[in-house]
């Protein structure tokens, strides 16, 4: 893996860590169990700032993700002799589960975004539903990464 | 008083809020001058002798909507989750309560001079764009077209986030009672959160809430937003006074108008007392968040075309 991938795979882990933590401090949770007593982690326990926090982050893996998708794409369309290795590659099964999820993530999340500016109203089993299966990819995506991390599964077969 | 709205006007708007409300027309923008025009409520806080007929028309218009906890009460771990616990106290009016949505707060003030005494019913604001809502982790609490915000207590685990996130920490809590005995007593939720529903199941019938209606001064008039901003100018203008709850938290669906400065009240507060400060609409930077979510994709996927373009430049 060239050092360019590297980056990225570091760059998408810091975005899933802090995503994933700031997803989790919207359940009232933190304060509960003393997470938020540790020093440097109050900021978990105030629900504004891991809100914002949620939205920044959700704003970098947008970012993060356009710029993979479309870089594959691309990517493919140079010469073969010039396209890396990785762009020839395949997704694999885990590699499919994690990009699905994240899609899902993302529709979702878009959509929740959308429900929370004002003057808007979602039917409210709509929203009981979003909020449930964006907690339901979350912990897909979570699984997934846990199970390739533990075998080692690459998200591409090259 | 003469009413912004006639009898007739209001049962229309009312019914067709409720009505929308039931068959869920989907995202919907409520803006001013649509048929869809939330309603709000105006409080003319020169008007009420603080009589407390609207708190007892309360209790008793939602005395079933009352949490009925089992006892005792399952062991929550850790040690510091609260037991929340009002059911022997239920006839406690003074302060806000899961029995009391509605209580008459004191207050005093100069007014040409002389101090006077106001009394004010509070209760929840119902915000434009209420947090409590828009934050709950479960989707337990929602708002209606008609402009009110309520919190379901089937699905409510009583976490208190709404509380926390609520300028004026006006849900409160029962423990005991709720989804969450269901669930993991022990290790998530903490009972039931409550509070003013604006009396949506009365508004559903084409009815006001009982708290206006029983009202013998007429301190309360609830009608399209608008029109009830227009009339809190009027009744401002005329004693030469004061409004809340026109920009506070983004704009609320409850608005007081006052003959002496808020900032200028002295009042009591603390738990389920409220306070009348000035508040930012604490909902905005996740507005303003939302263009950068907007940019986004647009950005990566322009990153992407420009390595592509310089790729093939340094190639040719």
């Amino acid at each position: 893996m060239t050092d360019y991938f590297r980056g990225r795979r570091l760059v998408y882990g810091l975005i899933l860590f802090f995503i994933t933590l700031s997803g989790f401090a919207q359940m009232p949770v933190f304060a509960r169990y003393y997470i938020s007593d540790i020093p440097g982690l109050g900021w978990l326990a105030q629900f504004y700032v891991t809100h914002a926090m949620h939205y920044i982050m959700a704003a970098l893996l947008l970012v993060l993700g356009s710029y993979a998708a479309m870089d594959a794409v691309l990517g493919r369309k140079l010469p073969s002799a010039w396209q890396n290795r990785v762009n020839k590659g395949r997704l694999t099964a885990t590699g499919w589960v994690k990009v699905l999820s994240l899609a899902g993530l993302m529709v979702t999340g878009c959509v929740m975004v959308v429900k929370n500016l004002s003057g808007v109203y979602f039917p409210h089993l709509l929203i009981i539903f979003l909020d449930l299966l964006h907690l339901a990819l979350c912990m897909i995506l979570l699984g997934a990464t846990l199970y390739a991390g533990i075998r080692k599964r690459p998200w591409i077969a090259v | 008083m003469r009413s912004p709205v006639s009898r007739r006007q209001f049962l229309k708007s009312t019914v067709f809020a409720a009505g929308a409300a039931v068959v869920g027309t989907g995202p919907a923008a409520a803006g001013p001058g649509t048929e869809e025009e939330p309603l709000a409520t105006l409080i003319d806080i020169s008007r009420c002798i603080g009589c407390e007929e609207c708190v007892y028309a309360c209790n008793d218009a939602n005395a079933r909507k009352f949490p009925e906890p089992e006892k005792p009460f399952p062991t929550m771990y850790p040690s510091r989750v609260p037991v929340e616990d009002w059911s022997d106290q239920r006839d406690v009016t003074d302060r806000l309560t899961p029995y009391n949505w509605l209580y008459i707060q004191y207050a005093t003030g100069t007014k040409d001079g002389e101090e006077i005494t106001l009394t004010i019913p509070r209760r929840c604001m119902h915000c434009q764009n209420p947090p409590c809502v828009k934050l709950c982790p479960w989707g337990a609490a929602k708002q209606q077209p008609s402009g009110l915000s309520r919190i379901d207590s089937q699905l409510c685990l009583g976490g208190s986030k709404c509380k926390d996130v609520c300028p004026w920490d006006i849900p409160q809590r029962q423990t005991g009672v709720g989804l969450y005995l269901d669930i993991l007593p022990a290790f998530a939720g903490n009972g039931v959160m409550y509070k003013c529903d604006r009396c949506y199941d009365r508004l559903e019938k084409g009815e006001q809430p009982a708290c206006i209606e029983a009202c013998p001064e007429q301190v309360q008039v609830i009608g399209r937003r608008s029109e009830i901003i227009a009339l809190a100018k009027e009744r401002a203008q005329e004693m030469n006074g004061h409004i809340y709850g026109l920009d506070e938290n983004g704009g609320t669906h409850t608005l007081y108008v006052s003959p002496v400065p808020f900032d200028q009240l002295t009042y009591d507060t603390g738990k389920g007392k409220p306070h009348l400060k000035p508040v930012k609409d604490t909902m905005a930077d996740g507005s303003n968040l939302a263009l950068a979510l907007v940019i986004a994709p647009v950005a990566g996927a322009a990153a992407a075309l420009g390595k592509f373009y310089n790729r093939i430049k340094e190639e040719a």
